[in-house]
């Protein structure tokens, strides 16, 4: 759905600004193959990562760790898994909804669905090529510290 | 000591340890290799369309007009720009990068890009429905309550510390 709305609209836009004018439309498509050759090597580096987590860090794995109440142990090791795995929402929360319903505790699940959210250590090569190093270690780091206060919140409100 | 964590290195060094694992299993090497195709063809799907959309960007839009939405003098109305950019946008936080780096360099704050992130990478309307659907309206709603300012939070210590340093 976002993948085709995506491709009609860029494709929409490129005739209109080709109908405008077509040296800047020449120059903005140099722009964006420019861009686009400059990902290769990030591209490559994070689906090969997402391969071997895939293939090491199953949702078995997952569920096991994040179903046993582990105190607040419990929830750094949920904020560390989900800012290291890539699971898509429409996957994570069923996952995260059922573990709750057995027992796992609020502020697991929460630091989890958060950090799965907000931290990226999987996407941090194409976040470092766009913004830097530093932006993205700090970026990622406070949202983690961050992802942890809201998950010992509403571990204590909910919990 | 920079030079070794380069792009290209740790590339090298995924091939050798994708080398290794099939020394002991074969099946998972070749799992490790299919999840990452099928990834990539995910990737590939979305960032052509997206790559066009940044150089139409780049050319079309003056910069005057980032600026006077987007840029440090724009107060609580550029924030509030950046979180309903981030919230209508649909899309997986990679594509958000390269219009971000696109927002910055014509003119946005980075407090204002850095929300603009961050709530790209944990609002959606779509993802919230989904969230009161199997985690309940108390743990969904208190959890989005708690976010929004967190956001806040992180954007304006981001530019804290990366405005003091001058490395963006």
């Amino acid at each position: 759905m976002f993948v085709l709305t995506i491709w009609i609209l860029a494709g929409l836009l490129l005739a209109l600004s080709l109908f405008k004018s077509k040296e800047k439309t020449a120059a903005s498509l140099l722009t964006s193959w420019k861009f686009f050759r400059s990902l290769a090597l990030p591209v490559l580096l994070t689906i090969w990562v997402i391969g071997f987590l895939l293939t090491f860090l199953s949702p078995e794995l997952i569920s096991r760790v994040l179903g046993q109440n582990l105190g607040w142990r419990g929830t750094v090791l949920a904020a560390l898994f989900g800012s290291v795995v890539l699971i898509q929402a429409f996957i994570a929360f069923p996952l995260a909804g059922s573990l709750l319903r057995q027992g796992a505790s609020v502020s697991a699940i929460a630091a989890f669905v958060t950090t799965l959210v907000m931290v990226g250590v999987i996407t941090a090569p194409l976040e470092i090529k766009f913004f830097g190093k530093k932006f993205t270690l700090w970026r990622n780091l406070l949202s983690f510290v961050f992802a942890l206060i809201i998950a010992l919140i509403m571990g204590a409100r909910l919990g | 000591m920079k030079k070794i964590l380069t792009a290209k290195n740790l590339i090298l060094l995924l091939g050798l340890a994708t080398i290794i694992v099939y020394l002991f299993n074969h099946e998972q090497a070749f799992s490790i290799l299919l999840m990452a195709k099928n990834y990539l063809i995910e990737m590939l799907s979305v960032l052509p369309p997206i790559v066009v959309l940044i150089g139409l960007f780049q050319v079309w839009v003056p910069r005057q007009t980032v600026e006077k939405a987007m840029g440090s003098s724009s107060g609580l109305r550029g924030i509030l720009m950046a979180i309903l950019v981030g919230t209508v946008a649909m899309g997986p936080l990679y594509a958000a990068f390269p219009l971000g780096i696109s927002l910055l360099e014509k003119g946005a704050s980075l407090f204002n890009v850095a929300v603009f992130l961050c709530v790209w990478a944990s609002i959606k309307i779509p993802m919230i429905l989904f969230e009161i659907k199997f985690l309940g309206l108390d743990f969904a709603g208190l959890r989005l309550a708690l976010t929004l300012p967190s956001i806040i939070m992180i954007s304006f210590f981001l530019t804290l510390i990366l405005e003091k340093e001058r490395k963006i």
